[in-house]
């Protein structure tokens, strides 16, 4: 296992050093640049600016340049948007953020979603099940788009009991609409996955000869159905989680967090080139991470499996 | 307003002090003196020079002060600039400074203006407002720009701590309209050499505004703090000024009604609704901004285009009545002119088209159609380029309809901002949506972006009209030069100018002295207060 993981960790370097060159070569293909203005510059501050992000170098020592920093410095550049802050600070500044607001909804919809999906396999067809059901199609029609106005709405101007939007570390009130927002859509599949996944497991063969043995039926449910019914819902959780804490560019509009969801699109549509590589990279390194962790998970639900 | 009363005006000003607005006859004030107003998006700089956007220089005027400040209603009235002179031939004004400091307590001096402009337009600084000097006329800014000279030969020189000399290459009659722009502010040399770019953040950042900064968290909030140091402090009554961020301008109008916020835009459409229900909070007031559809009449436009008769009927073909009234409906006016009709000293000329009805506009595009050789036989067909927004999408719409009876078929080309830009910088378009906004409140940073070596992007030339822009630098009188460059651009039509616009805002009302009659909507929050509810 150890081998395993030295293995696709050694991978994972090409695998970011192919992403870095082909977002850079991506990036440069699109029609305007980040100095592209309503009014033209004068040649000689275009040169200017291109000289000083080093953007009148070649493609190919662009490129070099980048990850050298990356590497040597673990210097991301400056943002050309942002002439005030290093990429480093932007991404400090909002990942954080981003990271917070998306554990906490990647918990939220986790539990709920585990527990619902578990409840209304274990009363498939009863009031629960039918309850259950509906919450999650509920959850999966209204998307953040939709469920972050309508919280605004609710709890902010006709209850007054949470501020519109903001962030603040110390007070969590700023956090329960992002984290609600973000969540519902994500426990509804998970709830739906579990459900499902459930239901098959409980149908198959030593689950009924467990329970033919008499052994109790929570202790079915935990120790015996539970963990093989994890199986699909694990490998939904890994990308969804790197796209939780990787920031949704609708939650960061409707809640002004200053994740970097937005800061992502942002560069994107402003050419920020800097900042666009350095969340790609960043988007990048933790999906690898991540789908690492799905296998190590992978692993220890299911002893059968070996890498 | 003449020239003549112009300039009466500005050297009256400047020879009264300067006061902030105090609180009127039986106002009380609030006893949190704190105002809290919306900003669509991250304040990208808060670096004068390198600053571009409306709402950066919004903060950057309550961090740092000009040589001038506007009032108001608009008008110059003195910043530091405490005196103002001017040689007999225009071209040589000498400043006298006030006893102002920096909010670190140094003084501030004529040689902090000097290193200000020197680095604006030091190509090194690489400012992408440098080109706002030259709109300024001031010595050797263009060819420093060009980097033919260095920035040590800007014609700026401090005479001494307390006189700031300018020389210019050319009478500029809008030059003092200028000061108030926050790319003429000063800086402070030690703390900028001290800290590189990050001069500007929250612990470094040393201005001579009314205020300080005090927290920025990029893409949330901005926070501002009264400066004890400014030399006006004791009349500024305003403590903290808060900037919030809030991307979606419907969550801007909701938190505002949640009183989260005292000032937001009206989202597009929802004016008359909520005039009626807050009569007292709900604006609409002149704002010095114009909408376009520019042509393209370069070499690569299409040849339809080249022909006036063409650019006429497209421009009598929009029914600009429909647009402001039923799609806008925020008490934005129709334009006939590219300068906006608020702007001081501007008198619009009487264009026939704003006289007809639009049944007889479309009669007369009708003819000038068939005239240029299009018609059912020969129908025109072009495209019109917008910018991704969902108002631009609506008047591209609707400007589509209005051209239909026509005979001429609208393609519509949404592209995103970037894109837009670089085609329209590359007359790679046929009609592109435009707007553009005041940088100072006169004419000339309107019209002279149709000067053949102006913006304009669809690089429409005409000789008459680049002599008048010319003459307007030096003439005594300009709004008769104005004048007629207006009525040379709706014979010619370089573009179809749709509507001026408005600023469409709630505002709370226990909030005081933010300015209703400037067409800029330069505030600043030294003039504001809070009343008790």
């Amino acid at each position: 296992m150890f081998a395993y993981i030295l293995r696709r960790l050694a991978m994972a370097v090409p695998t970011l050093l192919l992403l870095i060159v082909l977002s850079f070569l991506l990036m440069h293909l699109a029609p305007g640049g980040p100095f592209t203005q309503e009014r033209a510059l004068p040649p000689q501050v275009l040169a200017n600016l291109n000289a000083k992000y080093g953007l009148d170098d070649p493609l190919w020592r662009q490129i070099w340049n980048y990850v050298w920093g990356i590497v040597v410095h673990f210097d991301f550049g400056p943002s050309f948007v942002y002439p005030d802050r290093t990429v480093n600070q932007l991404i400090a500044d909002g990942f954080p953020v981003t990271l917070t607001y998306g554990s906490l909804a990647f918990l939220a919809a986790v539990l709920v979603g585990v527990t619902l999906g578990t409840a209304a396999a274990i009363r498939q067809n009863s009031w629960l099940d039918y309850l259950a059901v509906g919450i999650s199609i509920g959850a999966q029609v209204l998307p953040n788009f939709v469920m972050a106005p309508l919280l605004v709405l609710t709890l902010t101007l006709w209850l007054g009991w949470l501020p519109g939007g903001g962030w603040s570390f110390s007070d969590p009130s700023f956090w329960i609409m992002p984290v609600i927002a973000l969540s519902t859509s994500y426990m509804a599949s998970i709830a739906r996955i579990t459900r499902s996944s459930m239901l098959e497991v409980l149908g198959s063969n030593h689950i009924r000869t467990a329970r033919a043995k008499g052994m109790p039926e929570r202790r079915v449910i935990l120790r015996h159905a539970l963990r093989p019914a994890m199986l699909p819902v694990v490998s939904y959780l890994g990308p969804v989680f790197v796209s939780m804490i990787t920031g949704s560019v609708v939650i960061d509009i409707y809640f002004s967090t200053g994740g970097i969801g937005k800061a992502f699109v942002d560069s994107a549509l402003n050419r920020d080139y800097a900042v666009m590589m350095g969340v790609t990279i960043l988007v990048g390194a933790l999906t690898i991470l991540f789908n690492l962790v799905v296998d190590i998970l992978y692993a220890w639900i299911d002893p059968k499996i070996r890498y | 307003m003449s020239k003549l009363f112009t300039t009466t005006a500005l050297l009256a000003a400047l020879a009264l002090p300067a006061q902030a607005v105090q609180p009127a006859e039986g106002e009380t004030l609030a006893d949190s003196q704190t105002y809290t107003y919306w900003l669509l998006d991250a304040i990208k700089t808060l670096d004068p020079a390198k600053n571009t956007d409306v709402e950066g220089s919004d903060v950057l005027r309550q961090l740092f002060e000009g040589l001038m400040n506007d009032n108001q209603t608009g008008a110059m009235i003195p910043g530091v600039a405490e005196s103002h002179t001017e040689s007999d031939d225009g071209l040589t004004h000498t400043f006298t400074l006030r006893d102002a400091k920096w909010s670190n307590g140094d003084p501030v001096t004529a040689g902090d203006f000097v290193y200000a402009w020197q680095r604006v337009v030091n190509p090194e600084t690489a400012s992408e407002y440098a080109w706002f000097l030259e709109l300024m006329n001031i010595q050797n800014a263009t060819q420093i720009i060009a980097g033919e000279m260095t920035p040590d030969q800007l014609g700026v020189r401090a005479v001494d701590d307390k006189t700031l000399e300018v020389k210019l290459t050319t009478r500029t009659p809008y030059f003092l309209k200028t000061l108030s722009h926050a790319t003429t502010f000063p800086v402070p040399q030690k703390v900028v050499e001290q800290h590189g770019d990050a001069w500007t953040q929250p612990g470094n950042l040393v201005g001579n505004g009314a205020f300080m900064l005090d927290s920025h968290n990029l893409g949330v909030d901005i926070t501002l703090v009264k400066n004890p140091n400014y030399w006006d402090a004791e009349n500024v009554v305003m403590e903290t000024v808060r900037g919030v961020t809030v991307n979606d301008n419907n969550i801007g109008l909701t938190r505002y009604l949640a009183g989260e916020l005292d000032r937001v835009q009206i989202p597009a459409g929802q004016y008359p609704r909520l005039s009626q229900e807050y009569p007292d909070q709900a604006i609409s007031i002149p704002y010095s901004c114009s909408y376009a559809y520019v042509f393209n009449v370069s070499d690569k436009g299409p040849e339809a285009l080249k022909d006036v008769r063409v650019r006429q009927a497209l421009s009598l073909g929009l029914n600009r009545d429909i647009i402001v009234d039923q799609v806008l409906q925020g008490g934005q006016k129709p334009a006939y002119s590219w300068t906006h009709w608020a702007i001081e000293g501007f008198q619009s000329p009487d264009a026939e088209i704003a006289t007809m009805t639009q049944e007889q506009r479309i009669e007369k595009a009708r003819g000038l159609l068939a005239d240029a050789g299009y018609g059912p036989d020969n129908p025109l067909a072009l495209s019109l380029q917008y910018n991704t927004d969902e108002n631009h999408k609506k008047l591209a719409i609707a400007a589509q309809q209005f051209w239909k009876p026509l005979g001429v078929n609208i393609t519509l080309n949404n592209v995103e901002w970037k894109v837009h830009t670089d085609r329209m910088q590359s007359q790679d378009f046929d009609m592109a949506r435009y707007a553009w906004c005041a940088d100072y409140n006169e004419a000339t940073t309107f019209l002279d972006w149709f000067r053949t070596d102006g913006y304009n992007s669809g690089k429409w030339s005409n000789a008459e009209y680049d002599k008048l822009m010319a003459d307007s630098k030096t003439a005594e009188d300009t709004a008769p030069l104005y004048k007629r460059a207006e009525e040379i651009l709706a014979e010619e039509v370089p573009a179809a100018f749709v509507y001026h616009y408005s600023k469409v805002d709630m505002i709370n009302p226990v909030v005081k002295g933010l300015p209703l009659e400037n067409v800029t909507n330069a505030w600043y929050a030294k003039d504001l207060y809070r009343i008790a509810e």
